[in-house]
């Protein structure tokens, strides 16, 4: 990922902010700049999401690209947050300990890093929320 | 009178028992133990940093008191650890609470006790009325090298204040520094590990800074250790601040809720800011609490602290993990896994 690129998401990527639209009422993560329900008559807004869910599904992946070899096996899975939207996302924990309803709340993590010499990117995974 | 408005730390879930380090290196388990004190320590997990130490800790913070984050106009963040030689901890910290950007903000690097300089300088910038609040934070990935011996108590751990004038929980009645330029701990630019003094470290570093410091901060405020429910003192390990203790003339129950070492290890920037915060989880008003830190190279940072009513109904404790859960909460690695986890594997 370029450095521009990463420094465009800081906002969504630390802080988990989406956006509601106001005619429907859905909301989306990463943010929508466009309701795809309702096109022309949406009213979209940015939102600060609470960072709490539930996992819907996941992968344990023990084949991984380059960047997350050190981390593997590692949990991926789509998450529904409290406000309704659903992301993906690594869960930090054992693989044994992960199954569909779990509850879950955000973490700031290192995502990865552009090398040694590189930007470390920053973000947000999941925990098991006990 | 400034003081602080609220709290956070920071424990990672990740622990390897000091008989495990000393089973690969060929050293006696109990020799190593018996001398410091210290039983097992905490490691971070891949995907954490001092950063992400520090972001977690200030979030912990806030979410145990609502403070206008518009109103936070600094955020340092004292490490020997920074992820970046060059790209501050602190801005990262400022976004990920949304203080960003209209506020200062530094990393400062004083061995184990630049996490209470960012404290008083916090101080400084509150009481001056520069600004409402400020955030001063301590954390660490310690590092030591493979069978030194810093890799016994080189923890990882960090926690968050948020100094202020506005009803703080605790007031901070005085703070006072014991500054040299002792060479007993270092690490020179580009090196992976420090090198230290040894058993020199002991005498001419630590005690000296930390009770001379102490004696100094007693004098200043007409008290007698008798006088505080609770000491924290620098604990690189767990026998240092004992020894310290008893020679200042404080007793083993006054250190022992902010003596974490035996169970965390030595967090260097994070050590007393934790152990502080272990305390604050437990104190009541009108609790008298004496800190001590101690940074190598060399100097100590003294304060004297009264927790006040506000502890009882402007926070709610309850809303972030307290020390103790964190530290209840553990996973213990073998050493080849804690060295992956810390990087000490080169491929």
């Amino acid at each position: 990922m370029t450095v521009a690129r990463f420094w465009r998401r800081i906002p969504q990527r630390y802080n988990l902010v989406g956006t509601k639209c106001n005619t429907c009422g859905d909301v989306f993560f990463p943010p929508r700049a466009f309701c795809p329900h309702c096109r022309r008559g949406g009213d979209l807004q940015e939102i600060q999401l609470s960072g709490k869910g539930k996992v819907l599904t996941f992968s344990v992946v023990h084949s991984a690209s380059d960047q997350y070899s050190d981390q593997k096996p590692y949990v991926l899975a789509i998450i529904e947050l409290e406000e309704g939207a659903r992301m993906t996302t690594h869960i930090v924990c054992e693989p044994d300990e992960v199954y569909i309803g779990m509850p879950v709340r955000s973490v700031f993590r290192v995502l990865d890093e552009d090398g040694t010499d590189g930007v470390i990117h920053y973000g947000t995974k999941f925990v098991p929320d006990e | 009178m400034v003081g602080i408005i609220t709290y956070g730390a920071y424990i990672p879930r990740y622990r390897i028992k000091v008989e495990e380090i000393a089973r690969v290196w060929g050293a006696n388990a109990a020799e190593i133990s018996g001398g410091l004190g210290v039983f097992e320590k905490a490691v971070p997990d891949y995907d954490e940093n001092t950063a992400t130490f520090a972001v977690e800790a200030a979030r912990a913070a806030l979410a145990r008191r609502a403070v206008d984050v518009s109103e936070i106009r600094a955020v340092y963040v004292g490490s020997e650890s920074h992820p970046y030689a060059v790209k501050p901890t602190a801005v990262t910290v400022g976004e990920a609470i949304g203080a960003t950007p209209v506020m200062t903000a530094a990393d400062y690097e004083f061995a184990c006790k630049a996490g209470t300089a960012a404290i008083q300088t916090s101080m400084g910038l509150v009481a001056s009325g520069m600004m409402k609040y400020s955030v001063a934070i301590g954390a660490d990935t310690a590092q030591g090298a493979p069978g030194d011996a810093l890799e016994y108590t080189a923890a990882a751990g960090g926690a968050a204040y948020v100094i202020g004038n506005d009803d703080p929980i605790a007031e901070i009645n005085d703070t006072c520094s014991f500054t040299s330029d002792t060479p007993d701990f270092w690490r020179r630019e580009g090196e992976d590990y420090p090198r230290h003094g040894g058993r020199f470290s002991g005498e001419p570093g630590y005690f000296k800074h930390v009770e001379s410091a102490a004696a100094m901060m007693m004098e200043r405020r007409g008290t007698r250790p008798s006088d505080y429910d609770y000491a924290v003192f620098h604990q690189p390990n767990a026998k240092f601040p004992q020894k310290a203790a008893k020679t200042l003339g404080f007793t083993p129950e006054q250190i022992k809720t902010g003596l974490l070492a035996p169970r965390l290890g030595n967090t260097y920037s994070g050590a007393v800011p934790l152990g502080l915060a272990a305390v604050l989880d437990v104190a009541k008003p009108g609790d008298r609490i004496f800190v001590t830190s101690y940074g190598s190279g060399a100097g100590s940072d003294a304060f004297d602290i009264t927790v006040t009513e506000a502890i009882l109904d402007k926070i709610d404790r309850s809303k972030a993990p307290s020390v103790e859960s964190m530290l209840a909460k553990k996973k213990y690695l073998d050493y080849a896994v804690y060295a992956r986890h810390k990087g000490k594997i080169k491929v």
